[in-house]
């Protein structure tokens, strides 16, 4: 931990570096809760609806609900308005599908990351993060907040 | 992990699409913590639902290198009906995208059968078979019903499998990860209500609340042996309100000869269900509790050959639709053709009813914009249509939706929930 903010040590599910500023939600279904040409929330129920994920460091527990998710992520990372990194406490197939596909057919390497359920609350929302996932380990790095 | 065949294909020995899903595969059984690659029989895709050129560009990608599937495959809904165009109501850009996705996956080998049901359509693996299906009803209805063995496959692994004919050995392909979590005692709800197939949704929807991604049991049906159309219900509203991809019901379901074998000896909790509950389960599934009815959206999962031979014979008095409420079937282009021979069609076209195939009415435009307020006996469609479609949704049985669709208002029947 340093002054500037957390930084943590996590398991890597897909290779990749991005910042952005910290988006903490509750478990996210990206088809039918975002956009795919926007990267905006749309989901009714969620609390930050209107607010866009790209360019986020998207911080939640785990994936839900439609392995149509894989699809709607895969193409918001085809149009630039994914998150910048993922960082989850459950490894979720679906989301890391998404990242596999956009990595495949694009060469766009979304990193996302897990670490224990416990650490996300060292990941407040709104500060800027540096995820940097490489095949196996993965860092997440808090910036100074300017 | 791989053997020697495998780790050519992953090569490129095989090609570099079979390579590219190798890849997939590989990365995802390493995330899984699954030791190897298996065999798997058959595949049901649900790739060819157009959310975005994404989809587009992975078919494609295969296809331009000559990957053909390696298992007979089925497909499940694009977003597009085929047979009827015209009925959806997309943009000509969407329409041509969604058409070159669906022709993307005809390409691949597959069977162009687009329906959610594939075990209406013969596609019907046998208890303990290995398969690699996607589409929540779909792969509930394989493991419990069925009783073949599917993991939770969706986008891009689905076909990763059909390509290779392997998945990784993890989740529901392993006997261990399907013996029941939670018990759910039905022998309190009286025989009347568990002969009605309006039940089996909103058991469904219960599961769903008290299993979440478990597998959950039902004790108490025995008895009235619930057939195929309600198991379906059931497994689909399970699906959707929880993430349930495998229930067992006692004396019913292939693995379930006894509650010890669907245990698998295991301790787990009992819940016991009274008709309070389910009928606060049943009122759950609506969203609106007025008398204003729009339309009625009947199938989904779609309408099975006996669905079409029950709704006949509601609609066989020869009475016709209100004018202001419009009827919407969705079903497969194989089941249309058994209920045309057996005439079904024509009588349910003659009271009104319209409908729709190869797609279903919640996930593409069909309905008509104006649209506010729908009856549906479909728990899923019922948990999925106000989001996706911005519609208030009133759950029933069939009946109820035929009576409600007749007098052109919601029309309920309490009687069998008191």
């Amino acid at each position: 931990m340093t002054a500037s903010g957390p930084d943590l040590r996590a398991r890597s599910l897909h290779p990749g570096v991005g910042a952005g500023r910290c988006l903490r939600s509750e478990p996210l279904s990206f088809w039918g809760g975002t956009d795919p040409s926007t990267g905006m929330l749309i989901d009714e129920r969620h609390p930050r609806r209107g607010v866009a994920i790209t360019g986020r460091v998207l911080v939640m527990r785990s994936g839900r609900g439609s392995s149509s998710s894989s699809s709607v992520l895969a193409e918001q990372l085809r149009r630039g308005v994914g998150p910048a990194a993922i960082v989850l406490a459950e490894p979720d197939a679906i989301v890391v599908t998404g990242a596999i596909v956009a990595a495949e057919l694009y060469q766009r390497f979304l990193p996302i990351v897990l670490v224990d359920p416990e650490q996300l609350d060292l990941l407040p929302d709104d500060r800027m993060m540096t995820v940097t996932a490489d095949q196996a380990t993965a860092q997440i790095r808090g910036e100074d907040d300017t | 992990m791989l053997s020697a065949d495998q780790r050519a294909r992953l090569a490129g020995e095989a090609g570099s699409g079979v390579a590219l899903c190798m890849r997939i595969l590989t990365k995802l059984a390493r995330l899984r913590g699954a030791r190897r690659l298996i065999a798997v029989e058959s595949a049901h895709l649900d790739g060819c639902l157009y959310h975005g050129q994404a989809g587009v560009d992975f078919v494609e990608r295969l296809v331009g290198s000559g990957t053909t599937v390696a298992v007979p495959t089925t497909l499940n809904v694009g977003s597009l009906d085929l047979l009827h165009p015209g009925l959806v109501r997309t943009s000509a850009a969407d329409t041509a995208a969604a058409n070159r996705l669906m022709a993307g996956y005809r390409a691949l080998g597959a069977r162009p059968t687009w329906t959610c049901a594939p075990y209406q359509a013969g596609h019907r693996p046998g208890l303990g078979r290995q398969v690699a299906w996607a589409e929540s009803n779909a792969i509930v209805f394989c493991n419990s019903v069925l009783g073949a063995r599917t993991d939770r496959y969706g986008d891009f692994v689905d076909v990763s499998a059909a390509v290779t004919g392997l998945a990784p050995e993890a989740g529901l392909h392993l006997t261990a990860n399907r013996r029941g979590t939670v018990i759910i005692d039905c022998s309190a709800l009286s025989a009347e209500l568990r002969s009605m197939d309006v039940l089996y949704p909103v058991l469904g929807y219960l599961a769903g609340e008290l299993a979440g991604t478990g597998v959950p049991v039902f004790t108490g049906l025995a008895a009235t042996s619930p057939g195929e159309d309600a198991l379906k219900a059931l497994g689909a509203t399970a699906a959707s309100a929880g993430g349930v991809a495998l229930f067992h019901v006692v004396g019913v379901t292939p693995e379930a000869p006894t509650l010890e074998g669907a245990l698998q000896g295991a301790d787990v909790p009992t819940v016991v269900v009274d008709v309070d509950t389910v009928r606060a389960a049943r009122d759950r599934l609506s969203t609106s509790s007025g008398e204003r009815l729009d339309a009625v959206s009947l199938g989904t999962p779609h309408l099975s050959v006996t669905e079409f031979a029950a709704l006949a014979a509601l609609l066989g008095d020869g009475g016709s639709f209100h004018p202001d409420v419009d009827v919407w079937l969705s079903t497969s282009r194989a089941v249309l053709a058994e209920a045309q021979a057996a005439g079904y069609v024509d009588t349910v076209t003659a009271a009104g009813a319209r409908i729709i195939v190869d797609t279903c009415t919640y996930v593409t435009p069909v309905l008509h914009p104006g649209t506010r307020v729908v009856m549906t006996n479909s728990g899923k469609w019922a948990h999925y249509a106000p989001g996706n479609l911005g519609v208030d949704v009133v759950f029933g049985s069939m009946g109820e939706c035929v009576r409600s669709a007749r007098q052109g208002k919601v029309v309920r029947d309490d009687g069998v929930w008191s």
